[in-house]
């Protein structure tokens, strides 16, 4: 079992992966380089209750999307069992299976239940230089919510703001 | 950097539809879809958990329609947003019960026309109702109720707060839950 302190923490570079979004397509993490991206790492597909996890970000992919970013989830389930989830909740992000081998990018990240086989529900926002700004790890029984992605999102445009800024004021008149 | 998590903001404010007096010492805000069954479910137990607390206890609504998995929830909010505008809060609470009480009615129960059916019983004037629907015109209301929850970590449907913080507790059992909001008035 992973101990809930030991996911990858902000400051890390997130590690570099390819997993398949649906049976005959695959998605790269270095794709999304530029931009920020949201990984939410979660334990199974059909969890039975109304406005989970996933069904929940479905519905604040606009406000992501106003900080350009992209959210990606993953799970151990396989790309088959993902495209029937996805079109019954009619999901309109990715869902990446980290089936084969199984969970070995949820180890990657720390994320990986050794004795439930699954991930943990797990988030990471990256920058778009593919480092891990903000990690969090929800106990598996509890959806996170969206409150601390919208926050670190923030947090970014903040910094990319501040950065920006400094060069044009350093050049200007 | 998120020490506020499950944190209710904004509190409670006069733009709320509230139930109860407002000096009372606990505050349930409740953040739902009229659309979702476990939400109708909790609507028939919070009968039993009002009167447990008498006016200690001040009940809250807020919405928080899962638009893609329910496809009626957003006018179902805005019908009840409508009602409260057009015929005050007396009507807007017996909107908002007679649209759980029919949620299971049929596939249909929760078309338009029924809304305005609904209104029209609740007392609020049918065509202002229809044409608010179609105008949206409560749309942005609902957002930011939605939206406000987003922020407060409102993780599903139902998602409560017991003064101002998430409640993680089982709310199926009127009398734990009961007992819960009696502990946070303490």
């Amino acid at each position: 079992m992973t101990d809930h302190s030991t996911i990858l923490p902000a400051g890390t570079p997130a590690p570099a992966f390819t997993l398949p979004s649906t049976p005959d397509q695959s998605v790269s993490l270095e794709d999304f380089r530029g931009k920020p991206v949201i990984l939410a790492f979660y334990p199974a597909d059909w969890s039975p209750v109304c406005g989970d996890q996933m069904a929940l970000y479905n519905e604040i992919l606009p406000e992501f999307h106003k900080h350009h970013a992209t959210l990606l989830g993953i799970s151990v389930d396989s790309a088959w069992c993902h495209s029937a989830f996805a079109r019954t909740r009619k999901l309109h992000f990715p869902l990446l299976a980290d089936f084969e081998p199984k969970g070995e990018v949820s180890r990657r990240y720390h994320s990986y239940r050794a004795h439930e086989g699954t991930s943990e529900r797990a988030l990471f926002v990256l920058d778009g230089e593919g480092i891990i700004r903000w990690s969090y790890c929800s106990p598996v029984g509890v959806n996170p919510g969206a409150d601390g992605i919208l926050e670190a999102l923030e947090g970014l445009d903040a910094a990319s703001s501040g950065t920006s800024a400094t060069p044009s004021t350093g050049a200007a008149r | 950097m998120t020490t506020s998590l499950g944190t209710l903001r904004p509190p409670v404010t006069a733009d709320d539809h509230v139930l109860g007096d407002a000096n009372a010492p606990i505050t349930l805000v409740e953040y739902g879809d009229y659309e979702c069954p476990h939400c109708a479910h909790a609507h028939s137990l919070l009968p039993r958990v009002r009167k447990a607390l008498g006016a200690r206890l001040r009940y809250v609504f807020r919405n928080f329609p899962l638009t893609e998995i329910h496809p009626h929830a957003l006018h179902a909010a805005e019908a009840a947003e409508s009602v409260s505008g057009h015929a005050g809060e007396k009507a807007y609470w017996k909107m908002h019960d007679t649209i759980f009480d029919h949620q299971r009615d049929g596939e249909d129960a929760l078309e338009d026309e029924h809304l305005v059916q609904y209104a029209q019983r609740a007392g609020a004037p049918p065509n202002d109702v229809a044409s608010d629907l179609e105008s949206e015109r409560y749309e942005p209301r609902v957002k930011a109720d939605f939206m406000s929850g987003v922020r407060s970590g409102v993780n599903g449907t139902p998602t409560f707060f017991i003064n101002g913080q998430r409640f993680e507790g089982d709310w199926t059992n009127p009398s734990s839950f009961a007992a819960a909001l009696e502990e946070a008035g303490r």
